[in-house]
Formats: C-alpha cells, structure tokens, sequence
C-alpha cells in the first residue's frame, strides 16, 4: 500500500529546531501537509480540530509529554487509530517499554537521520 | 530515651531536635548541645565517663574546626556568584547553537529554491546534501536536553548549598568580616598578565559590539 503523501500529519516538540528539521525531512520525503504543535495540549486540541493520518511526537515536553499524549490518543475513540510515532532522545529500555505499552506504532531515537525517518514511518504506513 | 539525669533544658532541647529526624540541624546548635552535655558531666567520673567525656569534647572541636574550614570555602560564593554565573554561560550555549542552526537552516532553504529548479544528477545529489545538513542540525536539540540537565543539576547543588549555608547560620558572615578580601591591586598603570586575559566568549549583554572596539582602537589614534 502506498503512502498517502496528501494525509495531514501534526509533528510534536518544544524545540523549534527540531520542528523546522522534521518540517524540512518530512517535506523531502513529499509530505505536503505538516502541522505543528510545541507540546501535547496543543497537539490534542488540533488532533480533536482535524483529521490527520500521523503524529511524530517528541517525550519530554511540557505541559503535556508525549507519552501523555500518546495515552490521550489511544483513549479517544475518534483518535485510537492514528499511527503514533515517538521521535526521543529517552532511549532507556524502560522508555520504549512504557512507549510499547501506551500503543506507540514505532520509536526513534535521537538523533535520527533521514533513511531511519523514512524506514520507520515505511514499516508503519507502507511504502513511499 | 531516658533523661531523668539530665538538665532538663538539655533534655528539652534533645527531645526538639529528635522531632525532626530527617531535618536539618544547625552546626552552632549541634555544637551547644555537645557543650551542655559536657557542662552536666560534674562531680565523680568513672573511667567510662571521662572516656565519653573526651569523645565529646574532641567532636566538639571537631565540629568546630569544621565549621571554620567550611566557612572558608565561602559557600556564599559558590551560590552567589559561580552557579548563577555558570547557568547563564550554559544557557547562552543553547540559544547560540539555536541561532547558528537557525542560519544553516535559512541558507539550506536557499539551497533547495534553486534546487527546485534543477533536474537529473545535480539535484538528487543536492537533495542528499541538505538531507543530511538537517539530519546534522539535530545535534542543537540534544545539546540543549543535555545543558538543560546540566543545568537541573546546578540547581540542586544551588538549594544543597543554600540548605549548608542555612545550617551554619552567621557564621559565614563571622568569616567574613574576620577575613576581608584583601584590596585588588591597582591595575591603571600596570598590564594584565597574559592568562588574565583569558575571559573566553562574553555574555551579550558583557561582551563590546564591533563598533564599540572600533570607536575604542579609534581613541588610540
């Protein structure tokens, strides 16, 4: 199945940086509707807003992390079924763990370069 | 505990202290306790009493000598001065770091607009180098977890200091005014020493704009 290269998909992380770098590899791999969110309130209320077929979500943010994020979405009826992919510098075992168990569809951890991005985001969305 | 035998503002004061098991026990306080339990060993000592006796009067220097070393390490300072100043260069590494790879990423957008309008070779090979620019701009966001974790640790050495100084109550300033610094030397008509010279980047609000060394090189001629 091929991408949907048209789906919107909401990137989540305080760090303007990384946003614009996840904007700028997303955008190189065709994604022509990016949104963004700097914490997971913000990004809760845009998932509840509008319809979006993927959310790349940083761990540690505030007020709202990821994982909490990520729980709210999987406690959503409406939402439960977006692939949810965790992009983190929190690489201990016992995070991805935690991740797992939330109902993450994949884990990269940071820093990351682009033909991970595109592997993972393959193995949950299908090919490019 | 059993203090029947014991002055009874001493046992007082035992019982207050022992309320609190985990608090923080000021050193002047842990020291007159040592000195009244000293003052009510009077009249016939056994050969175990006076073996107390002196145990408790050397952890009563002890603590006294202590208190006179650590109160010369100026914690203070350390709180003051050194941590506030150390968490401001930390911050000021992550907003540089923001700002250069702000810049990178401002001239890779150049890149690919006239990438855009290239086809064949020379475009996939572009596209593979801005790629990995942006791959390698990602270091900004770990580098600014990281200071921030630097930092949180600056923190919790700031309150344990502030718990220290706390705890010895005026006896930092006891030292200080025993033990004034001493008058820095005049330096009008003298050079700095080389490694004097060694300040490092300044903070912006410290640090000369090209043009105020320019009007200052300016002032020589």
């Amino acid at each position: 199945m091929a991408v949907d290269l048209n789906m919107n998909v909401l990137i989540v992380d305080d760090y303007q940086t990384m946003l614009r770098i996840l904007r700028n590899l997303l955008r190189q791999l065709n994604f022509k509707n990016i949104d963004e969110a700097s914490d997971g309130s913000e990004a809760l209320k845009k998932l509840r807003a509008k319809s979006f077929g993927l959310v790349i979500s940083d761990w540690n943010m505030e007020p709202m992390t990821g994982i909490q994020l990520l729980r709210e979405v999987r406690a959503d009826e409406k939402l439960k079924h977006i692939p949810f992919v965790m992009i983190t510098a929190e690489s201990k075992s016992e995070n991805v763990i935690a991740a797992k168990e939330a109902g993450v569809s994949n884990y990269i951890v940071k820093p990351f370069n682009a033909e991970t991005l595109k592997g993972k985001l393959t193995s949950v969305l299908g090919e490019f | 505990m059993a203090t029947d035998s014991v002055d009874p503002e001493l046992a007082a004061r035992l019982q207050e202290l022992g309320k609190d098991p985990g608090g923080t026990v000021k050193v002047d306080e842990v020291a007159e306790v040592v000195e009244a339990i000293l003052a009510t060993m009077q009249g016939d000592l056994s050969a175990v009493d006076v073996k107390l006796y002196e145990e408790l009067e050397s952890l009563s220097r002890f603590i006294s000598e202590a208190k006179t070393d650590i109160a010369a390490l100026r914690p203070d300072e350390v709180k003051d001065e050194f941590i506030p100043k150390a968490a401001d260069e930390l911050d000021a590494i992550v907003d540089a770091t923001a700002e250069a790879t702000n810049s990178i990423m401002d001239a890779v957008g150049e890149i690919e607009a006239v990438m855009s309008k290239l086809k064949g070779k020379n475009a996939d090979k572009l596209m593979d180098a801005t790629t990995k620019i942006y791959e390698a701009c990602g270091f900004q966001d770990i580098t600014g977890q990281r200071i921030t974790k630097v930092v949180g640790a600056l923190q919790h050495i700031e309150e344990k200091v502030d718990a220290l100084l706390t705890a010895f109550g005026d006896e930092i300033s006891k030292y200080k005014a025993a033990n004034p610094k001493a008058e820095e030397p005049p330096v009008e008509e003298e050079l700095p020493a080389d490694e004097d010279l060694l300040h490092g980047p300044q903070m912006k609000e410290e640090a000369m704009s090209q043009d105020d060394i320019d009007a200052l090189l300016a002032s020589f001629d």
